[in-house]
């Protein structure tokens, strides 16, 4: 198994609850969340077409793309409504302090 | 368990995809025949004017399913094949060699066809029109850096392809026989921000003006405009709207009004065919009216409610209509059809083209156009799902938190 690297992306006050910010971590792009609180983190492309999905919209615990409407669970990734049929990659998240890191394997 | 029945669609197109889909996601076994008449696989076709005419993306890219997922999804594809009847009382479909494949559960997802332009020179070698994957191979391979384009028609194909062919270095020129653009689906707001829109990207665009005739030696050269001025040109697009391919299913019999008559569930007048898409006359209870659209979401939704219905899931299809365009930088999305409002509320910046203009009836959204901001219109979209009530001023108050009003 690969090793997982944290790395800080974003402060904890710049991601209001139910909403979304892009990052980069190196060439990735990754879209982070705010689920009532909790922080997540998923590939920031739209399985269905090139799209940001941080432009996209949070309802409770979904990020629907901003493009063709397709949604995925934030907390595992998997796409829930076409036209996505693959399921998001995700990545783990923690906090510490006022920032949050995300993990992206070695 | 075997399943020994075969259901066949007629149209490898976006609906037809999507109800080949729908049977597998359901876990029908049974044989799936999906019939197209073109060389391709079923494909989306928002890129043609866009992607694919710029030639970013390759045909594969727009195929809804590629070759090796049809094959494990066991989907029997028949391409280059045209049906030429539908024999209801054998249950069997008829192609234009003769073959009768026979079918237990069939679904009609033929789709529009252009509009021909009823004008002398329109079928020169240089007129186009944009509807298939061949169309925008031809304009592509016709496109020359520094031609003049006449886009006859100022409706959504004719504004993206003008704004494509003007990104390839063509000279655009838009005529539009109303007196304003996009005039059948936007409001007049709307249509004055892309005329100054397209106006600002370097694009002719002529209100309230047709072409007489179309003239050359051979290929197109010029253009005759009803005064008798003429415009040199090597290339002319013509988007003036689509006719729905219901000649099929008006042989065999099928109630047609506008399209194919279906109920909520993509049913037709008869209890083995459904249909879906484009070609379409159905109920949406939303709106309180029968309607046919030609949109992506439609084909989609609707084709997925087709499919269930063929497994007799009975599961009514009644979306909020949703479109969207991209010319040059700006998304357009529009959710509704804007056809009654007392009040009209613009959130953002109309100058910096980043705007929502949401359309209310009685203190609910009825409809809403956004340009840059597809956020703002998704939450606009479940403010109206859910009939909340709003203001024009919270609307409009940048300090206003969208998602805030969905908690009401």
């Amino acid at each position: 198994m690969s090793e997982i690297e944290y790395h800080p992306v974003a402060k904890t006050d710049e991601i209001p609850e139910e909403d979304v910010k892009g990052v980069f971590v190196g060439d990735e792009e990754i879209a982070v969340y705010n689920v009532e609180g909790e922080f997540f983190a998923t590939h920031g492309i739209c399985t269905h077409e090139n799209v940001g999905l941080a432009d996209g919209f949070v309802e409770g615990d979904l990020i629907e793309c901003p493009l063709h409407s397709a949604c995925f669970e934030i907390k595992t990734g998997k796409a829930v409504n076409p036209p996505a049929e693959i399921d998001l990659k995700t990545y783990p998240v923690k906090v510490e302090g006022d920032t949050i890191y995300v993990g992206i394997e070695k | 368990m075997s399943d020994d029945r075969t259901f066949v669609i007629i149209g490898a197109s976006q609906a037809g995809g999507w109800v080949a889909q729908t049977l597998r996601n359901e876990g029908f076994e049974g044989n799936v025949i999906l019939l197209g008449e073109e060389p391709y696989l079923p494909y989306e076709r928002p890129p043609l004017s866009k992607a694919a005419l710029l030639g970013e993306v390759t045909v594969d890219s727009t195929y809804f399913w590629q070759a090796d997922a049809l094959e494990e999804a066991k989907i029997d594809v028949c391409l280059n094949t045209r049906v030429t009847a539908i024999d209801r009382d054998a249950k069997e479909v008829v192609t234009e060699n003769g073959d009768r494949i026979a079918y237990d559960k069939l679904a009609i997802t033929t789709g529009a066809r252009v509009r021909k332009l009823p004008i002398d020179g329109a079928d020169l070698p240089g007129v186009f029109y944009l509807r298939t994957m061949e169309d925008t191979l031809a304009i592509r391979d016709a496109v020359q850096e520094g031609a003049t384009a006449m886009i006859v028609g100022g409706g959504w194909i004719g504004l993206e392809c003008a704004a494509t062919l003007t990104k390839l270095g063509c000279k655009s020129i838009v005529v539009e026989a109303a007196d304003r653009l996009c005039g059948r689906a936007v409001t007049p707001e709307i249509s004055d921000w892309m005329l100054k829109f397209h106006t600002g990207n370097d694009v002719d665009v002529r209100l309230s003006t047709g072409i007489e005739k179309f003239e050359g030696n051979g290929k197109l050269e010029r253009a005759v405009l009803p005064g008798g001025d003429t415009i040199d040109c090597s290339i002319a697009v013509v988007g003036i709207g689509v006719i729905p391919n219901v000649e099929l299913a008006q042989e065999a019999g099928l109630k047609i009004d506008n399209g194919i008559v279906v109920d909520e569930c993509a049913r037709t007048s008869d209890p083995d065919i459904v249909a879906a898409g484009d070609v379409t006359n159905h109920p949406n209870d939303l709106l309180g009216r029968r309607i046919r659209l030609e949109s992506y979401e439609n084909a989609q939704n609707q084709g997925i409610v087709a499919g269930k219905a063929m497994l007799d899931n009975t599961e009514p299809y009644s979306d909020i209509p949703w479109f969207w365009s991209d010319q040059f930088d700006a998304n357009l999305q529009m959710i509704g059809l804007p056809q009654d409002w007392d009040e009209t509320a613009t959130r953002g910046d109309v100058e910096s083209n980043e705007f929502v203009t949401f359309y209310l009836k009685s203190g609910v959204i009825d409809s809403a156009i956004s340009v840059n901001n597809p956020r703002d219109l998704r939450v606009g979209k479940r403010l109206m799902q859910g009939q909340k009530q709003v203001t024009a001023a919270e609307l409009e108050d940048p300090e206003t938190k969208m998602q805030a009003l969905l908690k009401r």
